[in-house]
């Protein structure tokens, strides 16, 4: 049977279903052991980002995750995906530790974007995303970035630099939502379906364009139709990325991170 | 008649008072949308672009910006010749940005270069609000970039006056790349103990605050500069509240610790100069 192409605004309802995986899901599958660790050190800990060490195989590593929920009261708990400053900078203090005990880093990315709020402002939510996204251009350690879901703008990608960037087929990853983009370009927030199209945010686009180095595929219906299947293919490749990544020297490491952002044009 | 001559004056007050900014941006007159004086034009330039009835710091171009911070005729413009992929193909977008070459005489949303501040050699990048809004697309980052890469080779200060609406939407994820292309050139620049001066202008916002604005050494920003990362109406619509007076300006960030300091334009020159001989290392 021919699959029906899904289309980009498709993939966008099939990224934000509340029943998708989320990123808790992904890290009780591939890591045989997870102890999570709260908290920034300076001002609270953030319920949208969950951090820890985990075991995957015998490999140690950090692991970073952007937790929606899927009722309602999860929901209000995780605040929907929209991070504070406070969960970026939890995420920087775990990926340092990272980098000081020579552990891999993985992040798994789902976020409708940055949280938008007074508090965050007045906690410099630019600054801590600023910040992540240098500190981690430059961390020693092999740092694998997963979009799981989501992955929308300057709060993606402030846990998205990395050696290895992967995104589930029915990941989206843009600049803004389609509906926000619709809005200021086509002065037209309805145009959303028109805006998801012509935005190019499909694993597959970010491919062409060679953001993105690995698609995993999904079954029909999404990633929860055959989650075993998914986090296999997504555990296979971590495991084999890790690999790579640690035949490297530090300076080869870091040097091409820096290449890979470089001639991003 | 003294009289008559008074009544006069604020008749004609009352006339200009009440012209619409727009009817003036034409003319030889502009009218200050914060105090509401009408003010001449040359003599505004002569102020430096600041109101000389309320202070209000007005939007500069990157091409008199320059000229207020760099010693006359040792700028030396790099980084020219880029142009985008239009990698959305973005209906008009190539075309646009044609004509606002044509307009403006600057080939993009950025102007950098190489030049000297009170003798003191520095790379400069100083964004423009006249194209698109100072938005940052592929040749915005790259540019932002080489002048990054150019300060390392050179080992001299790095001085960004930062003017931005944020992304360039019309690039699309490109422009996303672009604040992690211009952040990790900064740590590089980190890594080689090289000072970064980065000035916050109005406005400063979305992926620019996000980037390589918030991460100088030292951080300026000009009075009352809007300064955010989630533009005021987005968080508005977000937590349907109306926002508190002052909310996101410099003296905001002052006080929440997220600048350093808040510089006139008449002093920004020499507060540069101070701090940039003030790194000249007598240490080692």
């Amino acid at each position: 049977m021919p699959k029906i192409k899904t289309s980009a605004w498709d993939k966008v309802l099939l990224a934000r279903q509340a029943s998708r995986p989320k990123a808790l899901e992904y890290i009780e599958n591939i890591f045989n052991e997870f102890i999570e660790l709260h908290g920034d050190r300076l001002f609270s800990d953030d319920k949208s980002i969950i951090g820890g060490i985990g075991k995957i195989e015998d490999y140690t590593v950090t692991v970073i995750g952007q937790q929606k929920g899927k009722t309602t009261k999860e929901n209000m708990e995780r605040n929907f995906g929209m991070t504070n400053p406070e969960g970026y900078r939890k995420a920087l203090r775990l990926m340092e530790q990272a980098e000081k005990f020579n552990r891999p880093i993985i992040t798994f990315i789902d976020t409708p974007g940055a949280y938008p709020g007074i508090g965050a402002e007045e906690r410099g939510q630019g600054e801590a995303i600023a910040r992540n996204i240098c500190s981690m251009s430059n961390l020693k350690v092999p740092i694998i970035c997963v979009v799981i879901g989501e992955g929308s703008s300057g709060g993606a990608l402030a846990l998205g630099v990395g050696d290895k960037i992967v995104m589930l087929e029915n990941a989206i990853y843009s600049i803004l939502s389609p509906e926000g983009f619709a809005s200021i370009l086509y002065k037209d927030a309805s145009k959303n379906k028109e805006a998801a199209e012509n935005m190019k945010i499909t694993a597959k686009d970010l491919k062409d364009f060679g953001i993105i180095d690995k698609i995993i595929k999904e079954p029909e219906g999404g990633a929860g139709e055959n989650f075993e299947s998914v986090t296999k293919e997504l555990k296979t490749y971590i495991l084999k990325s890790i690999k790579e990544l640690n035949k490297l020297t530090k300076n080869e490491l870091v040097e091409n991170r820096y290449k890979k952002f470089r001639t991003m044009c | 008649m003294i009289i008559d001559k008074i009544k006069k004056v604020n008749v004609q007050e009352e006339n200009r008072k009440n012209l619409k900014a727009s009817d003036m941006l034409v003319g030889k007159w502009v009218k200050c949308d914060n105090c509401k004086e009408i003010l001449y034009k040359e003599e505004l330039h002569e102020n430096l672009g600041v109101c000389p009835n309320c202070g209000k710091h007005f939007r500069l171009s990157a091409r008199r910006r320059i000229k207020q911070i760099i010693d006359e005729g040792t700028f030396v413009e790099i980084g020219n010749g880029l142009t985008t992929k239009d990698p959305l193909k973005f209906d008009g977008y190539v075309k646009k940005l044609e004509a606002l070459k044509e307009k403006t005489k600057i080939e993009e949303a950025v102007v950098t270069g190489v030049g000297k501040i009170n003798s003191d050699e520095v790379v400069i990048a100083v964004m423009d609000g006249n194209f698109l809004m100072g938005s940052m697309g592929s040749v915005v980052g790259e540019k932002i970039t080489l002048a990054i890469e150019e300060s390392i080779k050179r080992k001299v200060p790095l001085i960004m006056f930062c003017l931005s609406g944020g992304a360039r939407m019309q690039e699309g994820i490109i422009s996303l790349m672009q604040m992690a292309k211009t952040s990790s050139a900064i740590a590089r620049h980190n890594d080689a103990g090289l000072l970064y001066i980065s000035v916050l202008t109005d406005p400063t916002t979305g992926g620019v605050t996000a980037s390589f604005a918030m991460l100088g050494d030292i951080i300026l920003a000009e009075p009352n500069a809007l300064i955010g990362f989630a533009g005021p109406r987005v968080i508005e619509q977000t937590i349907k509240q109306t926002l508190p007076e002052g909310f996101q300006r410099s003296e905001f960030l002052l006080e929440h610790g997220f600048i350093d300091k808040i510089v006139e334009r008449k002093d920004m020159k020499e507060t540069i100069s101070k701090l940039i001989k003030l790194h000249i290392n007598t240490n080692n």
